[in-house]
C-alpha cells in the first residue's frame, strides 16, 4: 500500500475521531444494539442456545452496516469540498484516497466489534472456538467490513449529497434482518426464508456463527470470503470508474 | 535562446454540456506566462477564470488547444505538470475537522516530506502566514481570512515552480488582502511564476506583470495595466452636475456614471485644451457643470471599452462548494 493511503488513513481517523455522528455509530450504537437484542427481544426467542451468544455475528454486522453510512458520507463531502481538487492536483489518485476512507472505516468497525465481544462477555457470551477458530472468524469479520466499506465508497461516490449517502446505507444496515441473524429462519414465513438463507450476509452470519461456537461449518466460510470478496471487486470497480467520472 | 515560458497555452476551447444544452465556456484562449511574473486573469462570473485553471491544472480536459505548464503538456504529461504546480481553487480545500497544524503536515506528507521534515515545514508556513497561535485549534473555528491563508500555506508546502491562485482575495477584508499581496510579491521575488485569477481590477493593477482580461470565454485584452490603460483615453474628466436634468442629458457620452452623486466620467486626452473644448462643447451655457476633476483611466474604464459593460461589482460570494 502507499505511503499516500496510510498518510490519507490518518486523515479519515482524525476526521472520524472528531465527527460526532461517527463517534456514536461506532462506540454507543453497539453497546445499545447488543443490550436490545439480549434484554429486550432476547428472552422471547428460542434459539436453542444462550441469545447473546447466538446474537452476537448479527450485531457485529449490523454494527457494520450503520459503519458504513458514515463511510459513504465522509466520501460524499470531500467530492463536495474541495479538497478533491487539491489531491488531484498534487497527483494523489481516487485509490489512494478512498483507500483512505476504506481503512479508517475498518478501524472504526473493529473498534467496535472489540466493544461489542468485550459487553457480550461481561454479560454471559461463552464462545467456544479454538484458536484457529477465533482467527478465521475474525478473518470472515474483517472481509465482510472492508467490502461493506467498498460498498460504502462507492455508494458514496454515486451519492450528491451526504444525506443520500446516509439515506443509502439504511439498506446495507438493513440486510442482516431477514437472516439467520437474529433468529432462526425456519421461523420466518416461507417466501421470505429462500432470501434469508441465500443473500450475501447469510453465509457470514452462519460462518461466523459455527467458527465462534466451534461447530463444524462445511464449506460456508468459503461461500462468505466469496460473497466478500464479490461485493468488494464489484465496489472497488465502480467506485474507480465513479471517480474519475465525478472528477473531471 | 529565450527562455521557455511557465504557462503556454493556445486556442484552449471547452465546452460544458451538449447539443442545446451546451455551453461554450472558452472559446480560443491564448496564454503565455514567462517564469517568475505574476499573471493575472481577470474576469466577471461566468467567464470561464475557473475553467481555464483547471485545465492548466490538469484538472479537466480542453476539448481543444494545448498547453504546456512548466514545460510539459498538460494532457500527456499529466504527473509532470502536477508535480511542478499548486492549486489553491475558489473555494477552501482544507479540512475542517483538523487543525491547521495538522492540515499542512498532511499537505506535506503528501508531498514527499519525511515525518520530519513535514512537521517544520507545517511549523514555518504557520509561522508565514501568522497562524501559529491557531496552529492547533480546529479550522472549523477559523475566520474566513485566516482559512484562505492556510488554503494558500497548504499549497506551498510541496515549493512548486508555477502556483495557481483562482480568486485568492474574494471575501477577504482588505488587511487580508494586502497581506496577501505581499505574499504573492514575495513569490513572484523568489521565482515563482503565479498565475491568479481575479474579478477585482485593483488587484490585477497591483499584482500582476500581465494582465489578460477574459469576456465571455475569450481574451478580449492582454498587456501590462499601463498598455492596457493606454488602449482606451489616458484620462477621464469627472464632472459633477448642477441637477438630474442634466445628469440625463449628459449621460450618453459618459463612460463612468455616479447617479447617487450626479456625476459623470467622460473620456479626454487631458490636454488643456481638449478639457476646455470638452466644457464647452457639454456646458455651453456654464451652468450644468458645478465642479469637475481629472484622473488617470483606470482599469474600470478599461473594462467597460473593451466588453461595453460595466465593472463587475465583486459580490460577497459564499464559500459554499462546487458541485460536479
Ligand atoms: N462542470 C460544469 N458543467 C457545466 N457547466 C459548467 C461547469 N463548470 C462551469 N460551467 C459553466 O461555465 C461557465 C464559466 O464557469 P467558470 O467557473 O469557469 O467561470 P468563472 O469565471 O470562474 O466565474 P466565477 O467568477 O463565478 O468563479 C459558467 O456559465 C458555468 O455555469
Ligand atoms: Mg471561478
Amino acid at each position: 500500500m502507499s505511503a499516500d493511503a496510510l498518510t490519507l488513513t490518518g486523515r479519515s481517523i482524525r476526521l472520524s475521531r472528531r465527527n460526532i455522528d461517527a463517534l456514536i455509530t461506532a462506540i454507543a450504537l453497539p453497546v445499545i444494539l447488543l443490550l436490545v437484542f439480549v434484554y429486550f427481544f432476547g428472552g422471547a426467542i428460542n434459539t436453542g442456545t444462550e441469545y447473546v451468544t447466538y446474537v452476537v455475528p448479527g450485531v457485529l454486522l449490523l454494527c457494520a452496516g450503520f459503519g458504513s453510512a458514515n463511510t459513504a458520507m465522509a466520501v460524499t463531502e470531500d467530492l463536495k469540498g474541495g479538497i478533491i481538487d487539491r489531491f488531484r492536483s498534487m497527483d494523489i489518485g481516487g485509490t489512494a484516497i478512498l483507500t483512505g476512507h476504506v481503512l479508517a472505516s475498518t478501524a472504526r468497525n473493529l473498534a467496535a466489534t472489540s466493544l461489542v465481544f468485550a459487553l457480550a462477555f461481561a454479560i454471559g457470551f461463552r464462545p467456544g472456538a479454538s484458536a484457529a477458530g477465533w482467527f478465521a472468524a475474525l478473518g470472515i469479520l474483517i472481509a465482510y467490513i472492508l467490502a461493506i466499506s467498498w460498498l460504502a465508497a462507492a455508494v458514496g461516490l454515486i451519492a450528491k449529497s451526504p444525506e443520500a449517502a446516509g439515506g443509502f446505507s439504511f439498506f446495507v444496515s438493513f440486510l442482516p434482518y431477514p437472516s439467520p441473524a437474529f433468529v432462526p429462519t425456519d421461523t420466518m414465513p416461507s417466501w421470505l426464508q429462500g432470501f434469508a438463507e441465500h443473500q450475501p450476509v447469510a453465509p457470514v452470519i452462519t460462518s461466523l456463527r459455527g467458527l465462534l461456537l466451534g461447530e463444524s461449518i462445511g464449506h460456508t466460510a468459503w461461500v462468505a470470503l466469496a460473497w466478500c470478496a464479490g461485493i468488494a471487486t464489484v465496489s472497488i470497480l465502480i467506485a474507480a470508474a465513479l471517480f474519475s467520472r465525478r472528477t473531471d | 535562446m529565450p527562455e521557455q515560458p511557465a504557462i503556454a497555452a493556445t486556442g484552449l476551447r471547452k465546452t460544458y454540456g451538449s447539443g442545446a444544452r451546451a455551453v461554450e465556456v472558452l472559446r480560443g484562449v491564448d496564454l503565455t506566462v514567462p517564469p517568475g511574473t505574476v499573471h493575472a486573469l481577470l474576469g466577471p462570473n461566468g467567464a470561464g477564470k475557473t475553467t481555464a485553471v483547471r485545465i492548466l491544472a490538469t484538472l479537466t480536459t480542453a476539448d481543444a488547444g494545448t498547453a504546456q505548464v512548466a514545460g510539459h503538456d498538460v494532457r500527456t504529461e499529466r504527473t509532470a505538470v502536477r508535480r511542478a504546480i499548486s492549486l489553491t481553487g475558489q473555494f477552501a480545500a482544507v479540512d475542517e475537522r483538523q487543525t491547521g497544524a495538522e492540515n499542512l503536515r498532511m499537505m506535506a506528507r503528501l508531498a514527499r516530506h519525511s515525518r520530519a521534515s513535514a512537521r517544520d515545514r507545517a511549523h514555518h508556513l504557520l509561522e508565514r502566514f501568522e497562524l501559529s497561535h491557531a496552529a492547533d485549534r480546529l479550522v472549523a473555528t477559523y475566520s474566513g481570512g485566516m482559512r484562505r491563508r492556510l488554503d494558500l500555506a497548504a499549497s506551498l508546502v510541496g515549493d512548486p515552480d508555477v502556483i495557481f491562485l483562482d480568486e485568492p482575495t474574494t471575501g477577504l477584508d482588505p488587511r487580508s488582502r494586502r497581506e496577501l499581496w505581499s505574499v504573492v510579491r514575495e513569490l513572484a521575488v523568489q521565482g515563482t511564476t503565479v498565475f491568479l485569477t481575479t474579478q477585482y481590477l485593483e488587484e490585477a493593477d497591483r499584482l500582476a506583470d500581465r494582465i489578460g482580461v477574459l469576456h465571455t470565454g475569450r481574451l478580449v485584452a492582454e498587456g501590462t495595466a499601463q498598455s492596457l490603460k493606454s488602449t482606451v483615453a489616458d484620462h477621464r474628466l469627472d464632472l459633477v452636475l448642477h441637477d438630474r436634468a442634466d445628469y440625463l442629458r449628459l449621460t450618453p457620452h459618459a463612460v463612468h456614471h455616479a447617479p447617487d452623486t450626479l456625476t459623470l466620467g467622460i473620456p479626454t486626452d487631458g490636454t488643456a485644451r481638449h478639457v476646455r473644448a470638452l466644457l464647452d462643447e457639454l456646458d455651453p451655457d456654464g451652468t450644468a457643470v458645478e465642479r469637475f476633476s481629472l484622473h488617470t483611466a483606470t482599469l474600470d474604464d478599461v473594462f467597460l471599452a473593451l466588453t461595453g459593460t460595466p465593472t463587475p461589482r465583486p459580490e460577497p460570494k459564499e464559500a459554499a462548494a462546487h458541485v460536479r
